[in-house]
């Protein structure tokens, strides 16, 4: 293993770590303000336990986003200082702006939401919320912006071989993060659908198992249990499933859409990427479900697409059914023209200086990354259509097994969304920032990966850091996810100490100062 | 008027390190004193809450500091976190620790949980501080760059004095800030602690940070950065007298207005050199080699111009809001769900 491995790892597992907690936070957290303002226009007891309980979940996450966003921030000036270097004027402004202009908000103001409980008045801690949420979608943004330059380099020229900006206008609406952003934003309510749909139906499962709620011969529910908090309880899972339901719906149908216009736009900016992810040898029409032959062996001509559907290649990249889609046998004389064949003669590419430039990404990751994000994107909507379906009449099989499936479901878009980072992020090798043939983008602006890692910094420090960062990372995630699954069980009430006590006469908090010199307690 | 953006955004990131410093400087000792002041679980609880709301939101003016040195001066960002690889690795396990220690440390029963947090917080919190101390010291004093800006020396070429006296410097401020930000938001117990610690601690405590500034002032102090300096110690004497009369509020302010003055005495010495390199002169970075193009630093200037003030109001607004002092009284019985 050389050092530009070992920083490529440890890239690449800090950011699919970092955006298994970011799509939550968001996605979670704007539907947790939704609840919240439900409550505070209805005056409704299950929306109160749905802010608290769902916003317990959204907490105990969050924070795993926030520590996680640190190490992003550092390692592109710890691990990958020639890069920064070279980017700096113009990828630094992005970063700089998510941290002055939203995480500030973000992280301020969720302190405020925490504690304010009881304590500020009704509104104005709703407001609390609102704002940290609206500032996680527009630190998405920011990042987005970023990423979207190193896919889609504009607003710059070369000044002494570096890129200097020249419009800022152009970075910040670039079309690749215009369009990135939303397909992030539905694919975080993706995640945040599945999660409530997973959790509520375990809970519905949970109360017709417990014989809490019962299933008349001619289909009427009646929702039993021993007083005014199960049936309460009842509606808040219920709502809450239906919410997850219908946005994980609307989130798969936000994210294929802006998903295409993306595939488009790849299409044009990176035919490589596209080409890679078709496992495609020559141009062609058609787009394959099922390749079959050696996709690791980095030369595509002993892949064979067994299932293909003609035309849908043409569709994706260009909106009709017969245009030709470049494949890679065509492609590579085009990339070795326009930027070399052979790594140039040097100091900054080490060994590696005169060496073969292979163009073409890893096909196992790009194929199936691509296909992966695809298909569980969809087994996730057509779940959540299907638990549409069952919940109608306000109640759920008494199937374990389907309950269990509900749970699993998930991790559907969790995978999803990884599956399309390591698409979009291995496709774009071997460049760090990609050369655009495209007209829009500026052809010259590019960097091959294998200059962007730091000169300084020896094998052992990045190894000694790959190892602390993957394992910390691990033990976190156990710890989470056995504190999720504790909370989960513990239902609304451990959410709301005043229920675990209470059964029948919840003492509903309300927004007064009734005590007064006493803070809200969180920890 | 260009000319002076690579000045102005130097000027605005050693106000970003003063602000983080000033900020995160307390919450980063309480986390510490979490196990060297507070002696039941009530205690620390009380310790918590006194940061409970706002040590995320302080946290952001490391992230800002980071964040702005990428953007304004590259060249500096990527020198330094390169050449620090190891420290900024133990700063960023540190903020993680602690991070998830916070939020996590009162989701479950149980005391052998609480005290793995607490261990982690107060673990975390030192090694934070004294990574960052160690990491702006060298940025004073010089790291061994070459003409590249990279590091030549091997992965511990950091591991010098200035460093050491750096890591000192900010944990005993840490450490005394705290207390005097405890002695402040507390009542009973915790408050008669935290104020013997403060009066005992305070008389050595700036002692590393005063080094610190000395040694940066002996190589390229002017007569202004000496006299901060000067202003540094009459504070941190007005600091102990008011702590002595019993104004809490003065003390705190004084002592913070004294490591104000002594981070602004050494940014102040070091102008315009960003980043020393202690093989060679002509190898230092400074505000004119290492910053972006005036395109970038403008468009900089404007979001924060409108961005600072922002944040300093709603800040200021959340200490406003918790502004009530916290005691073992107010603290209720621990909800934790493995009760249910």
């Amino acid at each position: 293993m050389e050092a530009l491995e070992i920083a490529r790892w440890q890239f690449g597992i800090t950011t699919v770590y970092h955006f298994l907690m970011v799509p939550l936070t968001i996605g979670l957290g704007l539907l947790v303000a939704m609840m919240q303002t439900m409550w505070h226009r209805t005056g409704k007891e299950h929306y109160l336990r749905m802010t608290k309980f769902w916003g317990k979940l959204f907490l105990i996450n969050f924070i795993m986003g926030v520590a996680t966003g640190l190490v992003q921030e550092f390692q592109f000036g710890m691990a990958w200082s020639e890069y920064s270097r070279f980017v700096g004027d113009v990828f630094g402004a992005p970063l700089a702006m998510e941290a002055l202009l939203a995480f500030f908000v973000e992280s301020t103001f969720l302190g405020l939401w925490i504690f304010g409980w009881n304590r500020l008045p009704r509104l104005i801690h709703l407001l609390c919320l609102w704002a940290a949420v609206l500032a996680s979608v527009f630190s998405a943004y920011f990042i987005l912006v970023a990423n979207s330059w190193m896919q889609h380099p504009v607003g710059v020229e070369m000044v002494d071989g570096r890129p200097v900006m020249v419009d800022a206008w152009a970075v910040f609406t670039n079309n690749t993060a215009l369009v990135a952003f939303p397909h992030t934003v539905f694919g975080a309510l993706a995640v945040a659908g599945a999660f409530l749909l997973g959790i509520s139906w375990y809970h519905l499962w949970k109360r017709r198992h417990d014989g809490l709620d019962t299933l008349a011969a001619d289909g009427t529910l009646t929702i039993g249990g021993s007083g005014a908090r199960d049936a309460v309880d009842h509606r808040v899972w219920l709502r809450s499933a239906r919410a997850g339901a219908v946005v994980a719906m609307i989130a798969f149908a936000g994210t294929g859409i802006t998903g295409d216009l993306q595939g488009k736009l790849m299409f044009d900016q990176q035919p490589m990427k596209m080409a890679a992810a078709e496992a495609a040898c020559h141009d062609g029409t058609g787009f394959s479900i099922l390749s079959v032959g050696n996709l690791g062996a980095q030369s595509c001509d002993d892949i064979t697409a067994v299932i293909e559907v003609p035309g849908v290649l043409s569709f994706l990249a260009n909106g009709d059914f017969t245009t030709e889609v470049k494949g890679v046998n065509t492609l590579l004389p085009e990339y070795q023209e326009k930027y070399g064949t052979t790594l140039p003669d040097d100091p900054m590419y080490g060994e590696r200086a005169g060496t073969a430039i292979d163009y073409l990404p890893v096909m196992e990751v790009t194929y199936w990354g691509f296909r992966i994000m695809i298909g569980f994107g969809a087994i996730a909507a057509a779940a959540a259509g299907a638990a549409l379906w069952v919940l109608r009449k306000g109640t759920v099989p008494q199937s374990r097994w389907l309950m269990r499936l509900a749970v699993f479901g998930i991790l559907a878009p969790f995978g999803a969304n990884s599956a399309g980072w390591i698409f979009t992020e291995m496709g774009r090798q071997p460049f760090v920032v990609a050369p655009n043939p495209d007209p829009s983008g500026i052809d010259s602006v590019f960097m091959f990966t294998a200059a962007a890692v730091s000169p300084g910094v020896s094998l052992a420090e990045l190894v000694v850091s790959l190892v602390a960062l993957t394992s910390v990372y691990a033990v976190l995630l156990v710890v989470e996810v056995r504190l999720l699954f504790t909370y989960v069980r513990g239902g609304t009430a451990s959410a709301m100490p005043e229920l675990a006590h209470d059964d029948d006469h919840p003492g509903a908090p309300t927004g007064r100062k009734d005590d007064g010199d006493v803070l809200a307690f969180a920890y | 008027m260009t000319e002076a953006l690579p000045t102005l955004w130097f000027v605005l990131i050693a106000v970003l390190w003063a602000g983080y410093l000033f900020l995160e400087g307390f919450d980063l000792g309480v986390g510490m004193l979490m196990k060297l002041l507070a002696r039941n679980d009530t205690q620390r609880r009380v310790l918590l809450n006194t940061v409970g709301p706002v040590w995320d939101g302080n946290e952001v003016w490391l992230i800002t500091a980071v964040g702005a040195t990428f953007a304004a001066f590259p060249s500096w960002y990527a020198s330094l976190l390169s050449a620090l690889y190891l420290p900024f690795l133990l700063v960023l396990l540190g903020l993680i620790f602690r991070a998830v220690a916070f939020e996590w440390r009162g989701k479950r029963d149980g005391d052998a949980w609480r005290g793995r947090w607490d261990w982690a917080i107060a673990v975390g919190s030192f090694t934070a501080a004294a990574g960052i101390g160690a990491a702006l010291a060298l940025t004073t004093t010089g790291l061994p760059l070459d003409a590249d800006g990279n590091r030549v020396g091997g992965a511990f070429a950091w591991a010098t004095l200035p460093a050491l006296l750096g890591a000192a410097a900010v944990v005993l401020f840490c450490l005394v800030h705290a207390a005097a930000f405890i002695t402040l938001k507390t009542e009973g117990r915790v408050r008669g602690q935290a104020e013997r610690l403060f009066r005992r601690l305070l008389p050595v405590a700036m002692i590393p940070f005063l080094g610190w500034a000395l040694l940066v002032q002996l190589d390229s102090g002017s007569v202004i950065t000496w006299l901060a300096v000067v202003l540094a110690v009459a504070a941190v004497t007005a600091s102990y007298r008011c702590s002595v009369i019993g104004r809490d509020g003065r003390a705190f302010a004084a002592l913070g207005a004294g490591m104000l003055a002594l981070v602004g005495s050494i940014f102040g010495a070091v102008f315009p050199v960003v980043l020393p390199s202690t093989l060679d002169a002509a190898f230092d970075l400074t505000v004119q080699n290492a910053s972006s193009s005036p395109y970038t630093l403008g468009l900089m200037s404007v979001v924060a111009c409108f961005g600072l003030p922002l944040v300093l109001a709603y800040q200021a607004w959340t200490y406003w809001v918790f502004r009530r002092r916290v005691s073992e009284a107010s603290i209720p019985a621990a909800h934790a769900v493995a009760a249910l």
